[in-house]
């Protein structure tokens, strides 16, 4: 009784999430006509299937693949600058004394609380100015700002579970501080620098905002904005089986990357260290 | 390899406490030597001194020629074994012990050799390739000693290494470390608040107390020349009874009655009022059974409790003490970290003595091994000098 219930409520749970998703999936494999048309309004796309036709229509699409390097590019750089510095920064804080420790905490979090949207305009106006409108640099230094809180508060508390003794251990095996912290802090807060890359990479992929307001062509423009600018060749008719076609494109690059850094975060790395 | 010596060491902490005072030690090369004392004597910070991880406020630390006050701990060339291990979780036993190597860029053949080396001597082989996560502690505590002898350091330093193994397994890596030391031959700290450890490991064993060194010598010579008070009460188990004695020329005024000693200990201790005589428990015997009665060294005792061993048994037996002996006596208990509930005197006696509780019974004491401390300073007025090691002068004044 109980695991007819379990398996309803993740059922329920499983279709309330997935729905949209697999929707769109149908929806990429229709065809433009049958959308809009409304001729197949089933589920599974019956007649109207055309196949991968939609997919190679959007990868052949000029705009949509540089907005796909754009996003990664831009992405994968704020993410790996983010992550280094958070890490340095979360060291700093959970190991050494400092003036201004409780400082840079409690900015840091106040950065986090800003509003995108009210910053939006003046960086607008300021990007301009400085000639950092529409570039990548332009949309990488804000995702760094609103994602480097959250990344130094979540890898402090996993610095500070390390036990001091395995950096002591090293630098008495002849590490200097530098290798100590490479060698052997770094590898066991592993989990949760791959957090902290999970979640500045989301925020950067999916962010819309900044996207839109802080470019003006393909040369910055990540995907989410892209897809909004995204007409297909038929200016008048809303393309919405490209359309799909190419959000689905657009997931398949977090789902490898969630994935991927998923195994690395491996829960309990530090046990065995110190004696159990 | 290399000598050790400290010089004058002092650690004081920002809020001006001492955890190390005034602290003069010469370890010699290749010799093994022990720091014990209770919990906050300072004996783990002097050991982290030696191996760079705490600063030195004053004094000098030399190894061997070298005075290394100001090396990081990398260049100090010393091999430390922690208390809790501190094994690298992500890394294989082997990458462990290999550690030390691959930081001063040994080629991967040298490395393989010296860590095969180890894992042997150690009876690792069969675990190298796992995780320090799926060992037993006795096996963690294996992994933490091969990273420190796989390279040729210096000296070895351990900081408690065998205090979170259970007893039978302790006794097993005691044995495991004396042997170890004493094939490498290498300079050994060793630090403890276990006296087994210290009495069976030590070359030489250096016994703190806040801070202040209070006796380094022999173990032999800690327990039969104990320089103060606090030593005499820290070295043996049961612990050395105390009791107020007032000494006539030859005759020892004990709650008990008199007994004799000899004369030259009766000359050191004339004329100094009340003073406190420390007879170790194995100095009484029943007298029913004793070789060398005589009638002068016997007393008779109300027995409160007997505890009964096999090869020997502890009888308990109360007397009363004058007030300034009591304080006395409450100040070292809690110097020495036990709880001094009541003025007892604890006899061990032969596995054959058919003594029991409540019986009156009649104890021989041999008072030629009793010695006698000023109950002001703690110093022992009838220690023999040439077999007491090292005291310093301050263990006679401030010792409690």
């Amino acid at each position: 009784m109980r695991k007819i219930g379990l398996v309803a409520g993740v059922g329920a749970v499983l279709v309330w999430c997935l729905l949209p998703v697999v929707w769109i999936i149908s929806l990429s494999f229709k065809s433009q006509a049958a959308v809009s048309g409304g001729t197949d309004p089933g589920f599974l796309p019956l007649d109207s299937f055309t196949g991968f036709a939609n997919y190679a229509d959007v990868l052949a699409d000029d705009q949509f693949r540089r907005a796909i390097i754009n996003s990664i590019g831009i992405s994968l750089i704020a993410t790996l600058l983010s992550v280094m510095i958070a890490t340095l920064a979360a060291y700093a804080i959970a190991r050494l004394e400092f003036k201004g420790k409780k400082l840079v905490l409690t900015t840091a979090l106040a950065i986090a609380m800003f509003p995108v949207v009210s910053l939006v305009s003046p960086l607008f106006d300021l990007w301009r100015t400085i000639g950092l409108y529409d570039t990548w640099p332009g949309l990488i230094l804000p995702y760094m700002s609103f994602t480097l809180p959250l990344a130094i508060w979540t890898l402090s508390a996993f610095f500070r579970e390390i036990p001091w003794e395995m950096e002591q251990a090293a630098q008495v095996d002849g590490a200097t501080s530098w290798q100590a912290f490479r060698k052997v802090i770094v590898p066991l807060a592993a989990p949760g620098v791959f957090t902290a890359a999970i979640l500045t990479f989301f925020f950067a992929w999916n962010d819309f905002v900044f996207g839109i307001t802080l470019t003006s062509t393909e040369n910055a423009r990540p995907i989410p904005a892209a897809l909004s600018f995204f007409v297909g060749p038929d200016p008048f008719q809303r393309p919405a089986g490209l359309l799909a076609a190419a959000a689905v494109v657009a997931t398949i690059p977090i789902v490898l990357i969630v994935l991927v850094f998923q195994r690395k975060i491996v829960a309990g790395l530090t046990s065995g260290a110190v004696k159990g | 390899m290399a000598a050790i010596t400290l010089k004058n060491i002092v650690k004081k902490y920002g809020d001006g406490f001492a955890a190390v005072n005034d602290v003069s030690i010469d370890i010699a090369d290749g010799e093994f030597v022990i720091l014990v004392g209770p919990s906050g004597c300072g004996k783990s910070t002097l050991l982290r001194m030696i191996v760079g991880l705490e600063d030195i406020t004053s004094g000098d630390m030399m190894i061997g020629d070298r005075k290394v006050n100001d090396l990081a701990p990398r260049d100090r060339n010393l091999a430390m074994v922690f208390q809790n291990y501190a094994l690298y979780p992500h890394l294989s036993v082997y990458e462990n012990i290999a550690f030390p190597l691959r930081l001063a860029g040994a080629p991967d053949q040298e490395v393989d050799e010296k860590v095969r080396n180890a894992s042997k001597t150690l009876e690792l082989d069969e675990h190298l390739e796992r995780k320090p996560g799926n060992l037993s502690g006795g096996q963690r505590q294996r992994v933490a000693m091969g990273r420190a002898i796989v390279r040729e350091a210096d000296a070895f330093l351990f900081d408690e290494p065998l205090s979170n193994l259970d007893a039978k397994l302790r006794g097993q890596m005691r044995t495991e470390i004396a042997r170890l030391q004493k094939r490498l031959g290498i300079t050994t700290v060793y630090v403890t608040h276990d006296q087994t450890e210290a009495m069976t490991l030590g070359d030489r064993v250096a016994v703190l107390k806040r801070g202040y060194l209070q006796q380094l010598a022999t173990p032999r010579e800690l327990y039969e020349n104990p320089g103060n008070l606090f030593v005499a009460g820290f070295i043996g188990s049961p612990p050395m009874n105390f009791l107020p004695a007032e000494v006539d020329g030859t005759t020892v005024t004990l709650p008990f009655g008199t007994v004799q000693i000899p004369e030259e200990k009766a000359e050191r201790a004339q004329g100094k009022g009340v003073l406190m005589a420390g007879i170790r428990p194995e100095f009484f015997e029943d007298a029913q059974i004793a070789d060398k009665v005589g009638s002068d060294s016997t007393f008779t005792a109300d027995i409160d409790f007997v505890e009964w061993l096999g090869n020997e048994t502890y009888a308990y037996i109360p007397f009363e003490a004058p007030p300034e002996v009591e304080a006395k006596m409450r100040e070292l208990e809690a110097d020495l970290e036990g709880e001094g509930l009541r003025t007892q005197l604890v006899v061990s006696l032969d596995g054959s003595s058919r003594i029991k509780e409540g019986d009156k019974a009649e104890i021989y004491v041999d008072a030629t091994k009793m010695h006698l401390f000023d109950p002001a300073t703690g110093e022992n007025l009838t220690v023999d000098r040439e077999h007491a090691g090292e005291i310093p002068d301050h263990a006679l004044v401030t010792a409690g």
